[in-house]
């Protein structure tokens, strides 16, 4: 398991967590810094993403789309506020319109990421906090499509394993 | 219980195997995870909703009311319609919203970690990578 530890802040709508991987330092920061790397893991199987522009530097951004099942694409965007490779990446990403163009009443986060050796691998601590509590109040009440299908995909998993167990 | 907190971060109180159960037949068809998604906004009546499924409108009430007997959706009478809105519990929406980003990047770290193992040294690539194209 990769995640060490997850801690939720209610109050200042921040999530912390902490994962350590068994590579080096420059190799995760591959994941974020190759676009080809990046739509590998950013959207869910059901999901993937398609990353179009990507440019990590300061005022510089990321717009990518995931494609859902029916091959409907939902848009999103990155911008980047500081970026000290290969250690240190903080965005704001966001939701767009099918032509690109950001969503203004839809919620938008705010994330550091930050890579430090640790035990011979990399220690990743990505820390995302809600920009708005109407904006996320605002994703809560869509049920987040995304959401629905990771569940499924959970409940697969769960249902297979817990089979046979009485209701 | 494993099923602690299921689905768009709505929880379901551990130990009670009817709500899970009724969670999970709630969710266990194509066509109510479709009414689901639909349904977000809460502006769809449920002869709106049954216009896009080649079933009656009896069959999409039907599959309604399974899904808000599962807590899933609420129902709002406006004038003559009834407005079918997917309805994650009043369990406090900070939570949810967090539980929800929790899970987006579990997913991710997970699939991290799955390309590092797979690919643990990717060549350099085109050099134009990394930046606009």
């Amino acid at each position: 398991m990769s995640v060490t530890s997850v801690v939720k802040d209610f109050d200042r709508l921040t999530l912390t967590l902490v994962a350590d991987f068994d590579a080096p330092i420059a190799r995760v920061w591959r994941l974020w810094a190759d676009p080809r790397q990046l739509e590998r893991w950013w959207g869910p199987p059901s999901h993937p993403a398609t990353v179009e522009e990507h440019d990590l530097t300061p005022g510089g951004g990321v717009t990518y789309f995931m494609t859902g099942p029916a091959g409907e694409k939902s848009r999103g965007w990155w911008r980047v506020t500081s970026v000290n490779p290969p250690t240190s990446l903080e965005f704001t990403d966001g939701f767009a319109d099918r032509d690109g163009i950001p969503v203004a009443d839809m919620p938008t986060t705010m994330v550091q990421v930050q890579l430090t050796e640790h035990d011979g691998g990399t220690r990743m601590v990505v820390r995302a906090v809600f920009e708005s509590r109407e904006q996320m109040e605002e994703l809560v009440r869509m049920g987040a499509t995304d959401v629905f299908v990771q569940t499924v995909g959970q409940m697969d998993a769960l249902l297979a394993g817990d089979a046979n167990s009485a209701p | 219980m494993v099923v602690g907190k299921l689905v768009a971060g709505k929880v379901v109180p551990e130990g009670t195997d009817r709500a899970v159960d009724h969670l999970f037949h709630a969710l266990a068809d194509a066509t109510r995870r479709d009414i689901l998604r639909r349904s977000v906004r809460g502006e769809l009546s449920v002869s709106r909703l049954a216009e896009a499924y080649p079933m009656s409108f009896a069959a999409v009430q039907k599959h309604v009311a399974v899904l808000e007997r599962a807590g899933l959706v609420t129902k709002e009478r406006r004038g003559r319609e009834q407005l079918v809105r997917t309805d994650p519990d009043a369990v406090g929406r900070a939570r949810q919203a967090l539980d929800q980003l929790e899970t987006t990047w579990r997913g991710r770290v997970d699939r991290m970690s799955g390309l590092l193992a797979r690919d643990p040294d990717p060549g350099e690539g085109d050099p134009t990578r990394g930046r606009a194209r």
